[in-house]
């Protein structure tokens, strides 16, 4: 009886769902996106020019559409979860066939209006499609070697086919979204640590079957003062912005490193970098903090969802945001090697924000269908 | 259905569990990225800072300006000049053909000097200054200026240059400057550090000597430039100091007439002051006209001088090497007397030549003196007393008494680079040098200052203020300086032994110019107020065969290069002296009647400007 209740109260009128909304999260993103305008406008040297003007479109576009899509029942998510896979996948393989060659990789598709990096998409997608797989499953049967080798391959075939782009970092990324499900569906955490084992040991072997301009990437992130004009530049010069920023930062629109053109990709990969010149240690944490509180919303929408395929979607999502933000970080900051990886929403680039306001999306709407149960 | 349920409490506590771990992981991994931030921005901030400011703030060197050379009366003798060129920034100009050949004809380039400008454009950055010309007439600056409405990104500029006002006069005592050379900065580290493209530094003479000094410091701009090196905006402008300017002690309009009466001539005059060491005047002829060597010579001129036979590029007066001839003999006569080989009343009979040693040693009076006395054989510069008494003396005795009065060493030390120490010959140097024994031949030619002796022109002039003023150790100097104030331990100490000694040698000065029969009689004064005393000289080029003897050319019926030098050297006015000079004509016949008339126009303007230069010395005390 109760449970009926609740049922009914769950037939959800459309303010009920206003009502449902984590206004947190959305703030959240909503300053995100603000601070990555301001940011883009620094980046075109105060002015307003195509970069801050294309990215307030995207941003106010990809918004309304996340809107819209937490007002759509999780039920149906659950529903196109292996389908969106496959379109996804076939977007690839399109790609890989007929795509738009650019610095040397094809990752773009030409859709007229725009330009599609279904690679991106795809790190959204697999975690739906793993979630999916692993919301009927019996924990009895995660284990299975079927199981593994079906969510493996799922795994492997967009790696793949984003290797041969061939954009390693992203088929990086897309593997981290989908590990990240596997790990909370319950796989046992021994096939983990031998993987990572195995990973290690393999290391030298991989490095041996890496491209020459990807081998030179990891010497470079060893030493990167071998070379500080040639490959060290990238990581020098934006050690340097973030160094020189200070506590304080050098102020809005004042990051010489960025102005004066010392910074590579600076609308990209390297925001950060150009965002922690200008506002300094304490902005860069204040940003961070965004970052954390719209990871804690996630993870905090998933706890309280009643069906196990929204807990797993939002747990592997809140996992992936964490590691894009934490690798395109570590890499500014002279961490890690450098690979190409936005970060999510600051970023300029209309793939990866339409990937993760899609991401958004759907964890909203697992927040506004929170009592919604899957079969 | 309890199953299933079972199952669910079973996967949520799994996911929960997995979910905590993943949290805790997220946690120390954020730990490491903000303490990476701290270490980056906090910690290492300076050093990134440095970093960061040295990427974008680039700076620009000008040209320092030059220190100036003023003489005894301030003067300007080196001064700077506002030079007109004309730059072009490439990158600023919309249609460059179209500008550069608009230039070409408004500036009436030649060809060759047109493609020199294309070929530096192309050697440049298209944001670096072209400098198209770098000395422009007024006119042409001017014409340029009414056309600049169509000619966009040209920029008429006034630099500041080197200027020599007074054109060949005193080159050889201040040099010139030109573009330095890579050598130029190596060797200097001040050149080095001031730098820029375009410097001008001084290649010889005084230029170089106070470069350190004259140089002065650049002005400096700061620019920002962005990641190409292209200027965003400027900084700063900091203002350089100019040069020191360097006082010198010659006095232009003496320095003038000097330049007058070598006209034409090879040669040397230089003035000194006989008791401060002042070079009131010092030129070498034929000289050259420094400005054209500030924005590099061309070749043509070049050719000219480098290929001109009187050797313009000499500096004679301290660089060129002369036998003193008979100016030598106030010293051989000093010696002999300091020495006691002989007293005033030794006398010797000229018959016109003198057997010694198997060789025939001839005065240049073939009929001889008849018996000459010290003060007379000075008088008539008979060269056979001389043979006498530097036979008594020996080379070693004269050869002392010689580098003490300041021959065959360089006067200056090592101010000019250029000077040379000239030679003073005895036993010693014989043996060292040739490996060969002294002759007693070679002491009788020496006598009369042949053979192997060489002096300069400046030392003679230091020896005969020596002489002037009673004996007295002087230090020649040419730049007033501070250091003055502080006087070597022996300066003005005496170099004679007998004071009466000197007294003797400069009656027998007088007589030589000032009584009948004494060999510059005619161009003596005869106004106590410029009266001087000197010594002539006639040194042979060359050996003198019997054949040509015989002929006893006039000067005139000889070729040049094998005419003797003439020499003079003097001091006045001769009651209370206060200055010496030496002249050197090249190939100029004869001392009596080439070099001591120059003398006596000299003197007329030394003493005459003898007030002015006191004066203003006691305006320099009065302003203290």
């Amino acid at each position: 009886m109760y449970q009926h209740t609740r049922l009914t109260n769950n037939n959800f009128g459309f303010f009920q769902k206003f009502r449902n909304f984590d206004y947190i999260l959305l703030i959240c993103i909503l300053l995100l996106g603000f601070i990555s305008l301001a940011t883009m406008y620094s980046t075109d040297g105060g002015k307003i020019l195509f970069h801050t003007k294309s990215h307030f479109i995207k941003l106010m576009f990809f918004t309304m559409m996340m809107l819209f899509i937490s007002f759509i029942n999780i039920k149906f998510w659950f529903s196109i979860g292996y389908l969106s896979y496959i379109v996804v996948v076939s977007l690839l393989v399109w790609t890989y066939f007929f795509g738009i060659t650019s610095s040397g990789s094809k990752r773009w598709m030409d859709l007229y209006f725009i330009n599609l990096q279904p690679s991106e998409l795809m790190k959204i997608f697999i975690i739906l499609c793993l979630a999916k797989y692993f919301h009927r499953m019996k924990l009895e049967n995660v284990n299975s070697v079927y199981t593994i080798l079906t969510s493996l391959i799922i795994i492997l075939l967009p790696m793949g086919l984003v290797i041969v782009q061939p954009d390693l970092g992203t088929s990086v990324l897309i593997a981290v979204s989908g590990i990240a499900v596997l790990w909370f569906a319950g796989i046992n955490h021994k096939y983990f640590i031998y993987t990572m084992l195995g990973f290690v040991i393999s290391l030298p072997f991989v490095i041996a079957f890496l491209k020459p301009y990807q081998k030179l990437r990891v010497l470079t992130f060893l030493n990167p003062d071998k070379d500080p004009l040639g490959a060290g530049y990238q990581i020098i010069q934006s050690k340097i912005a973030v160094g020189s920023g200070g506590i304080f930062g050098k102020g809005f629109l004042k990051g010489t490193q960025s102005y004066l053109e010392f910074l590579p990709e600076k609308h990209t990969d390297f925001i950060f970098t150009l965002f922690s010149e200008e506002f300094g240690f304490v902005g860069s944490v204040v940003l961070l903090v965004i970052y954390i509180i719209i990871i804690y919303r996630i993870i905090a929408i998933g706890a309280n969802s009643r069906s196990y395929f929204a807990k797993l979607f939002c747990y592997g999502f809140g996992a992936a945001i964490f590691v894009f933000i934490t690798i395109n970080m570590s890499m500014v900051l002279g961490l890690l090697p450098i690979v190409g990886s936005p970060l999510p929403i600051m970023s300029y680039g209309g793939s990866s924000m339409l990937a993760t306001m899609i991401g958004f999306g759907i964890v909203m709407s697992a927040r506004v269908h929170s009592q919604q149960l899957i079969a | 259905m309890i199953n299933s349920s079972s199952d669910n409490v079973k996967k949520l506590n799994s996911i929960n569990r997995r979910m905590f771990i993943t949290g805790s992981l997220k946690f120390f991994i954020m730990v490491g990225i903000v303490s990476r931030l701290f270490f980056l921005q906090v910690k290492e901030n300076k050093k990134y800072l440095t970093l960061s400011d040295k990427n974008r703030i680039r700076e620009w060197k000008l040209a320092p300006v030059r220190g100036e050379f003023h003489d005894y009366f301030g003067n300007v003798i080196a001064g700077n000049f506002e030079a007109y060129q004309l730059h072009v920034i490439p990158e600023q100009v919309e249609n460059f053909k179209y500008v550069i050949y608009r230039l070409k004809d408004l500036l009436e380039l030649s060809d060759s000097e047109f493609k020199k400008v294309l070929k530096k454009k192309k050697e440049i950055k298209p944001w670096e200054t072209l400098i198209v010309s770098n000395n422009l007439s007024w006119d042409k600056f001017s014409k340029i200026n009414n056309h600049l409405y169509d000619l966009n990104g040209v920029k008429p500029v006034i630099s500041i240059s080197r200027n020599y006002p007074f054109d060949e006069n005193f080159t050889h005592i201040i040099g010139y400057v030109s573009q330095a050379n890579e050598q130029d900065i190596e060797n200097t580290e001040l050149i080095k550090k001031n730098f820029v493209p375009g410097l001008k530094v001084g290649k010889i003479g005084l230029e170089k000597s106070f470069e350190e000094k004259l140089i002065g410091t650049n002005d400096i701009e700061r620019y920002e430039v962005n990641a190409y090196g292209r200027r965003i905006s400027q900084l700063e402008f900091q203002k350089g100091k100019k040069g020191q300017t360097l006082k010198l002690t010659v006095d232009t309009e003496i320095q003038k007439l000097a330049n007058e009466l070598l006209k034409d001539k090879a040669g040397s005059i230089c003035v000194m002051d006989i008791f401060t060491g002042e070079v009131i005047a010092m030129h070498s002829s034929p000289s050259f006209d420094p400005n054209l060597f500030v924005f590099g010579i061309s070749q043509d001129n070049w050719q000219i001088i480098r290929n001109d036979p009187m050797k313009p590029l000499l500096n004679k007066t301290l660089q060129g090497r002369y036998s003193p001839g008979s100016t030598l003999k106030p010293i051989v006569a000093l010696s002999a007397l300091e020495n006691g080989i002989i007293n005033t009343n030794f006398t010797v009979r000229c018959t016109g030549k003198t057997e010694l040693y198997d060789q025939t040693y001839h005065c240049w009076k073939k009929e001889g003196h008849g018996y000459v006395s010290l003060r007379n054989a000075m008088k008539m510069s008979c060269d056979t007393y001389f043979y006498e008494i530097a036979r008594k003396l020996g080379v070693d005795k004269l050869s002392e008494t010689a580098k003490k009065f300041g021959l065959g060493k360089k006067v200056f030390d090592n101010l000019f680079e250029i000077e040379k120490d000239g030679l003073i010959p005895n036993t010693q140097w014989k043996k060292n040098a040739l490996g060969k024994g002294w002759l007693l031949g070679e002491t009788i030619i020496t006598g009369i200052g042949q053979g192997y002796i060489q002096t300069t022109p400046i030392q003679l002039c230091l020896m005969t203020a020596q002489i002037a003023n009673g004996g007295y150790k002087i230090y020649p100097k040419i730049v007033i300086d501070d250091k003055d104030k502080i006087k070597p331990s022996d300066y003005y100490t005496p170099l004679y032994k007998n004071s009466r000694n000197i007294k003797i040698i400069q009656d027998a000065m007088f007589g030589s110019t000032n009584e009948v029969m004494g060999t510059s009689y005619r161009s003596r004064i005869d106004d106590p107020k410029y009266q001087f005393a000197g010594k002539t000289g006639t040194a042979q080029v060359k050996k003198i065969t019997e054949r040509e003897r015989e002929l006893d050319l006039k000067t005139s019926e000889i070729p040049y290069e094998q005419r003797d030098h003439a020499l003079y050297i003097a001091y006045g006015p001769y009651v209370n002296p206060r200055y010496a000079l030496s002249i050197v004509v090249e190939h100029g016949g004869n001392g009596s009647t080439t070099a001591a008339p120059m003398a006596k126009k000299l003197f007329k303007l030394i003493i005459d400007r003898h007030e002015i230069r006191q004066s203003i010395n006691e305006k320099k005390y009065l302003e203290i």
